[in-house]
């Protein structure tokens, strides 16, 4: 076997990995800052998918120009949420606000199902069987475009964070609640935002997605999965690590599918899992709390 | 519990023992549904209820308990009574196994639910693989005609399997009440509440949630037993699924987490509910795929957020059948 098509395996995983570690970022968003676990995170990100396919249905937009639309739709929903359900239940127990969530994924999981039923439906692209040649790489356009997006949507983010007032202000809420808002802070608005923020960012990651899987309702319990294990991999509360684990998961899928068995590929995901919540419990990237 | 509310006990209790002898195929069925729910959701109770253990991967032990009796009972002939043994055994072993890794690390709350759910889809996608147990084809238990009833193998009518999960439910509930109201009960109850405050005084934190993943894993193995012998089929995709994880710890969070009646009271609402809306799903010809996961869904916020312990407390202080609201008996 060619060294060549390993590398090739593994640039396609990574790609993957890349917007796997967006759809994780907004869970890591959320939990970072509301102290939440946003259980219904594959719930939302397959309602993403399925805004760019019927965008792309109706309109004939591309995935990547539906993202945004998709995103704001999201943003508003998450937002809604949090001030409307989920900020009752900030300060009441785990498994509490576990519970509600779930309620709520349930919820959008089986209205997805309702509203479009169990069969998958992809999205047509021009560029759909194109592929970009890289020094020895072939690799599909669809997936660097979707690992560009996710990196655009990342650095965006980043951005966001360091340099904009908003973005300061949600770190410190993140960092110390109550010192927040005895300097001021809206506590509630900026809580509500993050989630917004959240739930667009992983909206646009299931945009991104359709260009890659065809898009099902019965996908989103895996990828609220993979999201907590790519969270939990690379570091909770660390943005870079969401990312990083993105990448490691997508790599690790991306071989076993290929050396192993395709239906073994999420065995090893969990196994990444397993392993670092044994040896390094605070994630690969997360600090020691 | 007042005198009210053991006298509303008992009646319940009589009920249940006379029901096939009113009860058709049909209502027997579902009794014996609701009986698995209430009799499972007890089992998690312990876990969830008495130490605050969040685990959202119990359709493991159900399943490890249900693949481990059906295979010796088909392999070698062994019956459950003493494949039981290695069910619970079995079940206990990934429990404890578990909850070391994850206690010992410091793995907590979200995070042990997620290590729970982790051990549960391993477990999903090995038996996928398993040709001994069937693989994802799924294992099945030879059904034994009408031989009559045999207790000893587990094989027999409807009334049987009855009887034999209203005996677990009823041992469940008073073993739960016994461990309650024991040392380690109390230990239980401390951990949940303030781990940092039972440490101070002494409390074992390793040893007592150890304790309650095994009582918790051993008693839902019987639970997977149970099915196995009950349906006489197991599929990896359903009995270690997710979902069913998540249908395992809903009676106990409608009825109220960390009450003994709690769980069956639930299973007694949450069933019946459910098979009436298949009904009238049916009757109205309004049938789409997940309507009823919707309504469940539903359900699940609204009890959270109106009752969040749960109906039975509730319930419990509205009747006078407990003597202080919240405090169960």
């Amino acid at each position: 076997m060619p060294f060549d098509y390993y590398l090739n395996i593994a640039a396609s995983g990574l790609l993957t990995g890349l917007v796997y570690g967006l759809a994780a970022l907004g869970l890591s968003v959320i939990f970072g800052v509301v102290r939440v676990v946003n259980f219904a995170h594959g719930e939302m990100m397959v309602a993403g998918m399925y805004g760019a396919v019927l965008l792309a249905g109706v309109l004939g937009l591309d995935p990547i120009l539906a993202a945004p639309i998709v995103a704001a739709v999201l943003f508003a929903f998450g937002w809604l949420l949090q001030r409307g359900l989920v900020n009752r239940f900030v300060e009441r127990p785990e498994h509490m606000q576990f519970i509600l969530l779930l309620g709520i994924a349930t919820i959008i999981l089986n209205a997805m199902l309702m509203l479009f039923g169990p069969d998958s439906r992809n999205v047509m692209v021009p560029y759909s069987f194109d592929t970009v040649e890289v020094g020895p790489l072939l690799l599909d356009a669809v997936r660097l475009r979707a690992g560009a997006g996710a990196i655009v949507v990342t650095a965006a983010l980043f951005a966001f964070f360091r340099f904009s007032r908003t973005g300061k202000a949600i770190r410190a809420c993140a960092d110390n609640p109550l010192g927040a808002r005895v300097v001021g802070l809206n506590i509630d608005g900026l809580y509500a935002l993050t989630f917004g923020i959240g739930a667009g960012v992983v909206g646009i990651a299931g945009a991104l997605m359709t260009l890659l899987v065809d898009s099902r309702p019965q996908l989103a319990p895996e990828y609220t999965l993979l999201s907590f294990i790519i969270v939990i991999v690379g570091g909770l509360g660390s943005l870079p690590g969401a990312l990083f684990g993105g990448m490691l998961i997508g790599l690790s899928e991306a071989m076993a599918g290929f050396l192993l068995d395709p239906s073994l590929k999420s065995l090893f995901s969990y196994g990444v899992l397993i392993v670092v919540l044994l040896l390094r419990p605070q994630g690969l990237l997360g600090k020691r709390s | 519990m007042t005198g009210r509310g053991i006298v509303l006990l008992a009646l319940c209790g009589a009920l249940l023992l006379a029901a096939p002898m009113v009860a058709d195929r049909y209502v027997l069925s579902v009794l014996t549904t609701v009986l698995w729910f209430a009799y499972v959701g007890q089992a998690w109770n312990v876990m969830m209820g008495f130490s605050g253990l969040l685990s959202l991967g119990h359709a493991l032990y159900v399943g490890l308990g249900a693949y481990a009796s059906a295979a010796l009972f088909v392999h070698f002939g062994i019956g459950p009574w003493a494949g039981m043994w290695v069910a619970m055994l079995a079940a206990t072993a990934a429990g404890c196994f578990i909850g070391f890794l994850g206690f010992r690390f410091g793995v907590r709350g979200v995070h042990f639910a997620l290590l729970t759910i982790a051990f549960a889809e391993v477990a999903r996608i090995g038996f996928d693989h398993l040709q001994w147990f069937g693989g994802s084809g799924g294992f099945f238990i030879p059904v034994a005609g009408d031989a009559g009833n045999d207790l000893l193998n587990l094989r027999g009518s409807p009334e049987l399997f009855y009887y034999v999960i209203l005996a677990l439910v009823l041992a469940a509930l008073a073993l739960s009440r016994v461990l309650l109201h024991s040392r380690l009960g109390y230990q239980w109850l401390a951990v949940r509440e303030e781990p940092e405050a039972a440490e101070a005084v002494g409390v074992d934190l390793f040893r007592a949630r150890i304790a309650a993943v095994a009582v918790s894993s051993a008693l839902t193995a019987l639970g997977g037993v149970f099915q196995a012998f009950y349906f006489n089929n197991l599929f990896p995709e359903q009995v270690f699924s997710m979902g069913r994880s998540i249908e395992i710890i809903l009676p106990a969070i409608v009825g109220g987490i960390g009450t003994l009646i709690g769980p069956i009271l639930g299973a007694f609402i949450l069933t019946p509910l459910g098979e009436l809306l298949t009904f009238l799903i049916e009757v109205t010809g309004f049938d789409l795929p997940g309507l009823k996961q919707l309504f469940y869904g539903v359900a699940l916020v609204v009890i959270v957020v109106y009752r969040p312990d749960g109906v039975w407390p509730w319930l419990a202080a509205r009747l006078g059948l407990v003597r202080r609201p919240g405090e169960d008996a």
